[in-house]
């Protein structure tokens, strides 16, 4: 009984994960500029990495396989910010240019339009 | 001192797991991996209320379980947006004022802000963040006061 | 599960490596190395479990840091044109806004 909980807690934790991480790389491929995708990358890494790894932890138990998935997800989670905050700093001093509704057609894929014109 | 004594046990209890042999030459070898590490933090005098920050370990604990659930919320959000067949971004540039009073409170309070999906900090000049917002709607500023309020909490009484 | 969830991070890739070679600015390019990194992260320890040999963590940590330093250094690469510059306050774009 208690296993086929845990299996379906299992189940459960790493496809929301990977329906979040899947989410987020569409994102990356829809969404209109670098700072827009940021945010779908910072969904890959806060909830798609930490719910399949907390999934991990849950169907490993408790041992030393679930403190190193917690340093990863630790790392990660240290790690990703301030990656993101380097690089948006880096792309404002760089002169890319934020999307704004205003200034393109809404809904606009954009994959050539954003940046490589107006930078 | 005290928080060299911390870093030491922190690296320590992180050594031992991690290689998982016992034996006396195996942990002679991490007690002075440890060791050397410390005494070059110590040297370079980094080892401070800012990279050791043990004071907050209690009150991190407590702030944690809301940020996780914080991140959940903001990522479902993001995500509808993505999914949406016609996409619904109105990305704009906010400014917020921090109320923090160390700089390891505006650390943790713009790394919380990146971290939630929806906001990214893009620059911050004293107690001045620039915040990039994938929709402005989103951002009327009750839950950035409420994180905000929270990382005073957690960095208690400042400097 | 775990071969599901594999071939869902490698879905996840593929799109973020579409991006990686898309992508107009080089910053583009760098957060989706940087995600890709991240899920490589992720399928490393998904892995560990597919074959039943959860040692494959400590290479996972260690790909978790390497990849940090990567983008932080590629990233500094671009914006100053070598690695040798100490940091420092930036100089901003007086034209952005």
């Amino acid at each position: 009984m208690m296993a086929q909980v845990l299996s379906v807690l299992v189940w459960a934790l790493l496809l929301s994960g990977a329906f979040f991480l899947v989410t987020g790389a569409l994102g990356m491929v829809r969404l209109p500029d670098v700072f827009t995708r940021m945010h779908a990358a910072g969904m890959a890494d806060t909830m798609g990495a930490g719910l399949i790894l907390v999934g991990l932890c849950v169907h490993s138990g408790v041992n030393l396989v679930t403190l190193r998935l917690l340093l990863v997800l630790a790392f990660l989670w240290f790690t990703s910010p301030i990656a993101t905050h380097a690089l948006a700093k880096a792309a404002l001093s760089g002169g890319a240019e934020p999307y704004t509704l205003a200034g393109g057609d809404e809904g606009e894929r954009g994959t050539e339009a954003e940046g490589g014109g107006m930078s | 001192m005290n928080r060299v004594l911390w870093l030491w046990g922190i690296l320590f209890a992180l050594w031992l797991p991690l290689s998982d042999h016992y034996e006396p030459l195996f942990l002679f070898f991490g007690v002075l991996t440890c060791t050397i590490a410390v005494f070059v933090g110590a040297r370079m005098g980094i080892v401070d209320r800012e990279s050791v920050p043990v004071q907050l370990v209690w009150r991190g604990a407590l702030y944690l379980p809301w940020l996780v659930w914080e991140i959940f919320k903001s990522n479902v959000r993001v995500a509808r947006i993505i999914l949406t067949p016609r996409l619904r971004v109105d990305p704009s540039i906010v400014h917020f004022r921090a109320s923090q009073l160390t700089d390891l409170g505006r650390f943790i309070y713009a790394n919380s802000i990146t971290l939630t999906p929806g906001t990214v900090t893009t620059g911050i000049v004293g107690d001045d963040f620039e915040v990039h917002a994938i929709v402005q709607e989103e951002i009327d500023g009750s839950e950035e006061n409420e994180m905000n309020r929270r990382v005073v909490v957690l960095e208690g009484e400042g400097a | 599960m775990f071969a599901v969830t594999a071939a869902a991070l490698l879905v996840a890739m593929c799109l973020a490596m579409c991006r990686a070679l898309l992508g107009p600015t080089a910053y583009d390019r760098v957060l989706a190395l940087n995600n890709i990194g991240t899920m490589t992260v992720v399928l490393i320890a998904v892995l560990g479990f597919l074959n039943g040999r959860p040692d494959f963590l400590d290479l996972a940590l260690a790909y978790a840091l390497i990849n940090f330093i990567g983008t932080i250094a590629v990233l500094k690469y671009i914006e100053y044109g070598d690695l040798g510059t100490s940091g420092g306050p930036r100089r901003r774009n007086a034209s952005r806004r």
